[in-house]
């Protein structure tokens, strides 16, 4: 009886493993039955996961700060402009036209007729309150610094808007498409989710959920298809993945890469992989010794193995980085660069020529800079074979941005997504900048990043990115290894997703695109 | 042992000893407040920080510790919390913006409702399993009961749970994987969103209640008077019920408070494989987000709930056990 017990147990717990093998390595065949969507309503009804939730979360675009956020926003409320597909091109939506002369001064006509859920029609007075809003400190909006160039914010007529900048800046039609400067209604300081979004907000539970329902007055006719929405986060990866192998949610986001396989031998859900400018990157701080030696950055550069960090950390969906921001999928992308290697004899030659042999010296990692651990431990590795030798120190992933990122010799890291290239250069590159990560200054490219703003000759701005580029690969003090992907979960019934290199979920903007089929 | 207790010696022996434990634990959790506000003041960054983020520009971060009555020194805030706190208040949260006492009315009755579940299932499991045991010491029952709760012991409960949500959701497709309770669903779909995170939960702790209970009964089970009540003739069923029990039920019922504790804050993990919207994510929310005032609020209700929980053991014990009454 009591090996009985034993066995029985053992037996179980057998199967429980074998079950999980088996499902890792796609021998189990697909679920024949499967949930239809959300229990409680009709066809059309999807849950959505994603990442993270907290008592943080917020209705105010201007305070987004997370996926989840940026989902509930774009779902809610609508912009000047939107980026609708891989060419991250900014299109008209609630402006319906723009221009500018100078890119100084720009002019945004609205479009006539588009009504907020409570059924005001959108006028200026809402576009510029919406502006105006992010120069306010008591707002606290995270695009403070961006939208420190409007000098200037008005209305011109009902359906006119003028925003004149304090100095050109060719993007701004980009910028305005951003989660934060999404419009809300006028007089209203704390935004309460009227907008003029594709959804209507029927439920707001902070850290917990969202519920939003069809909005039958959509200004874009025929969207969106679905009927309702829920968003919660799942912040656990595996809870997550699982609750899309069972059919309690529909979509997920921000899957780790070795979770793909089960999701693909499901059968019944897909995983969307886009690839994507967000990084991991190493900062070799420019204002320390012996981390400003360019002998030094050199050597670093070339013992980073990229394409072993791509098959460990990602399996193989990000793409090589070559030490400079642009990733291949954003636009200005410089081919001309020759990729960086590696070649330890000539890390060796470098760490020989700078006088480095058996430096010892500090690398701070954390959970906080995804995948930094291990590209610390790699790097670690291979320095050790050139002669440098890393004490690797894992730090925990809370506070990690306050306490150590740039402010040690050598830390890690972690920059999302931009939508533009002259935004990242002016956040993390230019000498002046507050995160400028390595502290590097270079005369020459600040004033190309000022020349190349203000430029209105697409081939010509082209050129000018294309040198800074070439200027942080050859220069810089920050090491891109790859640039990671992001892989978002689906059930195949939502049809109509497709990678929009800006974010998961289409840019954070599913749900105006998804459609539900049986 | 059905003689009418001597009320009044037993109450008069309760009081006091209920006014000076409720007196400790008031200076108790003082005492835990102050340890919280000194130790999450030591973490690094402050609530304005943690709220804006990378993106942050000094203007904004003086202007948002401003408004949150963070450019006061420590101790100041602390006094001014503890009044509030003394007249009913437990404050507004730095995060969210809303009373404290709202975010925590949506969430506790989430945790109670899975402690209590979780608690009326795993104590009749507990006391069955412990008297099953003992009476059968030696047995084969005991033995396959030893091993079973031994081992729910040393698994650890994200494993039980995964392996759970992997057979009854993944592969069966019986049950949800996560539980999200809303004020809508009814009772029967409540229950069905519950059924895996109580389950995990009552593995871990049916097994330290019934290994108690086990140990206390076999030990009641040795003594003289049971020997001589079944040489009474006394139906053994009855020796176990009314006669054992009662002597055994003092460290039974503390190893029950204990866990009944564990229950409310220690969900975490079950909390998070669920994504239960519970009390304990909530203080991990808390401390990550440095928000003092919903931490000291989440770590006061648990801090007073142990001490209750403790308290109610204690008055249990006496007031079942004839001899401690007396």
């Amino acid at each position: 009886m009591t090996a009985r017990g034993i066995l029985s147990r053992r037996e179980l717990l057998g199967a429980g493993v074998a079950g999980v093998g088996l499902m890792a390595l796609g021998g189990c065949g697909p679920s024949p039955q499967r949930r239809p969507a959300a229990a409680s309503s009709g066809a059309g009804a999807i849950r959505v996961a994603s990442m993270a939730a907290s008592t943080k979360d917020t209705l105010d675009p201007a305070k987004g700060a997370m996926a989840t956020d940026y989902v509930r926003h774009y779902m809610l409320y609508s912009g000047l402009t939107s980026i609708d597909d891989d060419s991250l091109r900014p299109r008209p939506a609630l402006a319906e036209s723009f221009d500018s002369d100078d890119r100084i001064t720009w002019h945004f006509r609205l479009r006539r007729g588009v009504r907020f859920h409570d059924g005001a029609p959108l006028t200026s007075a809402d576009v510029v309150h919406s502006l105006r809003r992010h120069n306010d400190p008591a707002v606290a909006s995270k695009i403070a610094a961006i939208a420190a160039q409007f000098a200037e914010v008005r209305a011109d007529g009902r359906y006119g808007v003028t925003i004149r900048l304090t100095g050109a800046n060719a993007d701004l039609p980009t910028l305005l498409a951003q989660a934060q400067f999404l419009i809300v209604k006028a007089g209203q300081d704390h935004p309460d989710g009227t907008g003029t979004g594709a959804y209507r907000l029927a439920q707001f539970e902070p850290g917990v959920r969202t519920l939003v329902v069809r909005n039958r007055e959509y200004w874009i006719p025929g969207r969106p298809h679905l009927e309702q929405v829920e968003l919660i986060a799942i912040p656990d990866e595996t809870s997550r993945v699982n609750a899309l192998l069972s059919g309690d949610v529909h979509a997920i986001h921000a899957i780790n890469p070795h979770s793909l396989p089960r999701i693909e031998a499901s059968g019944t859900c897909e995983a969307v992989v886009t690839p994507s400018s967000l990084y991991t990157n190493l900062i070799m701080r420019q204002d320390h010794l012996p981390t400003s030696s360019p002998d030094f950055v050199q050597a670093v550069k070339h013992m980073l193995d990229r394409p072993l960090i791509n098959r460990a950390l990602f399996r193989n969906t990000a793409m090589l980085g070559n030490d400079q921001p642009v990733a291949p999928v954003m636009p200005y992308f410089n081919r001309e660069l020759p990729q960086t290697v590696l070649d330890l004899d000539r890390a060796r030659w470098h760490v020989r020529r700078g006088g480095l042999n058996g430096l010892r010296l500090p690398l701070y990692c954390s959970p906080a800079a995804t995948g930094s651990v291990d590209m610390a431990s790699i790097l670690q590795e291979y320095g050790s074979q050139v002669g440098l030798e890393f004490a690797v120190n894992r730090v925990p992933a809370d506070g990690y941005w306050s306490t150590h990122w740039m402010r040690h010799a050598m830390t890690f890291g972690n920059n999302n997504p931009r939508p533009t290239a002259d935004l990242v250069f002016s956040l993390f590159f230019q000498s002046n900048a507050e995160w400028n990560e390595s502290g590097w200054k270079n005369e020459r490219f600040d004033r190309l990043l000022t020349e190349a703003r203000g430029e209105a000759d697409e081939v010509r701005r082209g050129e000018l990115y294309g040198e800074m580029q070439r200027l942080v690969h050859d220069r810089c003090g920050i090491a891109i290894p790859v640039f990671i992907s992001l892989c978002d979960g689906y059930d195949k019934r939502l049809k109509g997703i497709k990678p929009i290199p800006l974010g998961g979920f289409m840019g954070y903007r599913f749900a105006e695109f998804a459609r539900w089929e049986d | 042992m059905t003689a009418a207790p001597p009320t009044r010696s037993a109450a008069a022996r309760l009081l006091p000893m209920i006014a000076g434990r409720i007196a400790s634990s008031l200076l108790t959790l003082f005492l835990v407040s102050v340890v919280i506000f000194v130790a999450s003041s030591l973490l690094p960054g402050d609530a304005a920080q943690e709220l804006l983020g990378q993106s942050a520009t000094p203007a904004q971060i003086a202007a948002l510790r401003h408004e949150m009555g963070l450019d006061q020194p420590g101790p100041v805030r602390f006094v001014h919390w503890l009044g509030a706190l003394l007249h009913g208040d437990p404050g507004v949260s730095f995060v969210a913006n809303m009373p404290v006492s709202d975010i925590i009315a949506n969430r506790l009755p989430n945790s109670l409702l899975l402690a209590a579940i979780t608690a009326l299932i795993s104590i009749v499991l507990a006391l069955t399993i412990g008297i099953a045991s003992a009476i059968n010491r030696g047995g084969r029952i005991d033995s396959a009961l030893n091993i079973a709760t031994l081992s729910l012991v040393a698994i650890p409960e994200f494993l039980i749970a995964t392996l759970a949500v992997l057979a009854f959701s993944v592969k069966l497709l019986w049950l949800p994987s996560i539980s999200l309770v809303t004020p809508e669903t009814g009772w029967a779909e409540t229950l069905r969103a519950l059924a895996l995170p109580v389950l995990s939960l009552t593995c871990v702790v049916v097994a330290q209640m019934a290994r108690m209970t086990r140990a206390a009964v076999a030990d009641q089970l040795d003594r003289p008077y049971v020997e001589m009540a079944r040489l009474k003739g006394v139906p053994f069923g009855r020796i176990v019920l009314f006669h054992v029990m009662p002597n055994a039920i003092g460290p039974v019922i503390n190893a029950m408070a204990l866990s009944l504790s564990y229950l409310m804050g220690g969900a975490l993990v079950v909390e998070t494989i669920f994504n239960y919207p519970g009390l304990a994510s909530l203080m991990v929310n808390a401390v990550t987000s440095r928000d003092m005032p919903l931490l000291q609020s989440c770590a006061m209700i648990f801090c007073a709930t142990y001490l209750a929980l403790m308290l109610v053991a204690d008055i249990v014990a006496i007031l079942a056990n004839p001899r401690l009454r007396a």
